[in-house]
């Protein structure tokens, strides 16, 4: 656990010591200019803390399958963000560090940067450098095309929390659309959660005994670029990623002791994404595709569907909307990376937009090879101006045991998250 | 000899022309008030506003939310706008980004900071709340006189102000109103009041613009609008503070990267 956390700083260290030097020198200047003219000093804003504390019940409906496990968790998370701009918003720094602090399963118990970067934005370019979180995507059921930051899986298995990623990523801006050029200095890890976690595998993945394809700087820097434009009614990405892939292959292995285990082993990869949506009146189109290989044979995975929502239903305020998404994977069935290799994906939105922001989202990804099924209902209201309360319940039906699915067949389980905004 | 024939009933038509001008019709006259609403407060360029928004129940409870809005002017098209959330503090960092068109759809993407994604959704949305508030989306977008049909019906002292009251019928889809009356100042052409009128044909609301002041010598913003809606009892203030023009945005202020950035 320690270990981790002092590998993860050393990472975090030398984006911290690159962002430091440029705020330093950019600081000397904007003080010695205060210095000689007061009226400068409102060209710099003045520093902006803001951010979320929560507290949050996992509670799961079956019993636990593991007797280290157990069946209720109540965790409490801190995320402040620290912001300044100055040269007319042109520069910035933003620093955003979290910490879950989890009653069992001290994996869960982990501490993240999740942002610590200076940007300076220029007319045709913008350079960014430090931890960040970058999101590519279009679609909603699963997010193949996304792959700059590592999932901090022991959050949520929705895999939209995400590990900061140190970087230095170059935009070019231009009529012809935007390339974004990355840099990824330092390979983060993908958490998991422990033996006393639930919504995981048996046995357990051994997070400390990770194995890599390529090792020392090979391992740390990986490489990325995206295009990305609008063209009328369709927004388009295209991109290509080349180093050590996000999702390990998880190799099972026994121990002296007769003990099992997952060893994950993070492969070398190269993958080529295209994202595409077009929206017109109600409807929105989407398609995410990619190929990679270097993680066993090349495989095609793609998420493809539709969006249709209703607006103001019956002058209410009410909106509804209905997402279908196809999901399809050539690893096919029985793949522990691929639970989604054939699955339709249903979801009906609700959206009040009442004062409270009251949302809902229920949606059912149903498995077209093995019937099994996969019920999630989120839904969210603000209370009052600085609270706002999150539920999830998740419900995994009928699959049988040689579907990836089937490690969640007794993990059915409530969420419910009360975070205080400033 | 024959050019000379033609231009006499050139001239002559000519003439029926602008005798007929002087004989406007109702719609004739709401169009030219319209234009020079629109002709007076063209020229700006871009403006940056501080906007403040109280929504209040007929309880009277009250719920706030922060907006900054930058906006660039757009000749011969709808405006491009940069709107960003500042309070309720949930949705802080929460952007967006519209292109708007005359009678086509306007193009809008929607930027959330927590998943740092930025997604294009659907303009098809016109007459739904904006952010819980009385304002409808299209309440809000920028006046272009292409957006209506108008039709002038009268001159009314409003609150000891002269003005031309007009009725704007929608021409874009999906509009919440059958029509608007708008209450115009005679001397500044500039919107005191606005009656809005649902699928119906009832009366939805009232929208009052108070405390104008002028910027740049020559255009004029409310300080204050108020909108009530007289089928629920419930209203919204805008407080709109620290007006700036011209400060020299372009169409690079207002792409899917400075969405990212808006602050």
């Amino acid at each position: 656990m320690f270990n981790r956390v002092i590998k993860i700083n050393r990472l975090s260290l030398l984006a911290m010591v690159m962002v430091a030097s440029v705020l330093y020198s950019d600081q000397a200047l904007s003080d010695s200019m205060i210095d000689t003219d007061k009226n400068q000093v409102s060209l710099f804003s003045d520093w902006e803390l803001s951010g979320q504390i929560s507290i949050e019940e996992l509670g799961f409906f079956h019993n636990k399958l593991d007797s280290r496990q157990h069946n209720n968790y109540i965790s409490g998370a801190i995320e402040p963000e620290l912001y300044r701009e100055w040269d007319k918003g042109k520069q910035s720094f933003t620093f955003v560090p979290f910490f879950r602090v989890s009653q069992h399963d001290n994996r869960r118990t982990h501490f993240d940067i999740r942002e610590l970067n200076w940007l300076f934005s220029a007319q045709d370019w913008e350079l960014r450098v430090g931890i960040r979180k970058v999101f590519w995507g279009v679609t909603e059921g699963s997010h193949l095309v996304d792959i700059i930051n590592q999932t901090d899986l022991v959050e949520n298995i929705d895999t939209e929390d995400k590990l900061g990623q140190p970087m230095i990523n170059l935009a070019l801006i231009r009529d012809w659309g935007t390339v974004d050029l990355f840099l990824l200095t330092g390979f983060r890890e993908r958490t998991f959660a422990g033996v006393e976690g639930r919504l995981r595998t048996f046995p357990e993945v051994s997070v400390g005994d990770a194995m890599y394809e390529k090792h020392g700087i090979e391992k740390h820097l990986s490489y990325a670029a995206r295009w990305s434009h609008t063209l009328g009614d369709w927004d388009i990405g295209l991109s290509h990623f080349y180093g050590l892939g996000r999702d390990p292959t998880l190799n099972l292995q026994l121990s002296d002791t007769g003990a099992s285990r997952l060893i994950p082993y993070y492969e070398l990869i190269n993958q080529t994404g295209l994202d595409l949506q077009f929206t017109y009146d109600n409807w929105i189109l989407k398609h995410e595709g990619i190929l990679r290989s270097g993680q066993g044979k090349t495989f095609y995975a793609s998420a493809s569907g539709i969006e249709y929502t209703l607006y103001n239903l019956f002058s209410s305020g009410l909106d509804v909307g209905l997402v279908v998404e196809y999901m399809y994977d050539t690893r096919g069935a029985n793949n522990l990376a691929a639970p989604l290799q054939d699955d339709i994906l249903t979801a009906l939105r609700f959206a009040l937009n009442d004062v409270q922001s009251t949302e809902l989202l229920a949606g059912i990804f149903f498995d077209r090879k093995n019937k099994s099924n996969f019920l999630n209902i989120e839904a969210s209201r603000r209370l009052g101006d600085s609270f706002k309360l999150e539920a999830e319940v998740r419900l995994f039906n009928d699959a049988p045991a040689n579907d990836p699915a089937f490690i969640f067949r007794d993990e059915d389980h409530i969420r419910v998250n009360l975070s205080y905004h400033f | 000899m024959k050019i000379l024939t033609k231009g006499i009933v050139a001239s002559l038509i000519g003439l029926c022309v602008i005798q007929t001008s002087y004989a406007e019709t109702a719609e004739e006259k709401g169009l030219a008030i319209a234009q020079q609403v629109e002709n007076k407060d063209s020229g700006w360029n871009d403006m940056l506003v501080t906007i403040k928004m109280v929504l209040r129940n007929k309880q009277g409870d009250e719920s706030t939310r922060d907006i900054q809005q930058k906006v660039l002017e757009v000749e011969g098209d709808g405006d491009k706008s940069l709107t960003v959330f500042n309070r309720p503090r949930d949705i802080k960092g929460t952007a967006f980004l519209s292109f708007s068109h005359i009678i086509d759809p306007d193009d809008q993407w929607l930027y959330m900071p927590a998943l740092k994604r930025v997604k294009r959704i659907s303009s098809s949305n016109k007459s739904g709340p904006f952010m819980g508030s009385q304002f409808a989306y299209e309440d809000l977008a920028s006046f272009e006189v292409g957006k209506y049909n108008y039709k002038y019906l009268r001159d009314e002292v409003l609150d000891g102000t002269d003005s031309f009251v007009l009725e704007n019928t929608p021409l874009y889809q999906y509009s919440g109103y059958t029509r608007q009356l708008v209450w115009v100042d005679k001397s500044r052409y500039i919107p005191l009041q606005i009656q809005y009128y649902d699928r119906k044909n009832a009366l939805l609301k009232t929208a009052q613009f108070i405390d104008y002041q002028q910027y740049l010598g020559q255009y004029w913003r409310a300080n204050k609008q108020v909108m009530i809606n007289h089928q629920s009892g419930k209203n919204t203030e805008l407080l709109l503070t620290e007006y700036q023009f011209k400060t020299g945005l372009s169409t690079r202020d207002f792409d899917k990267n400075s969405l990212k950035r808006m602050r």
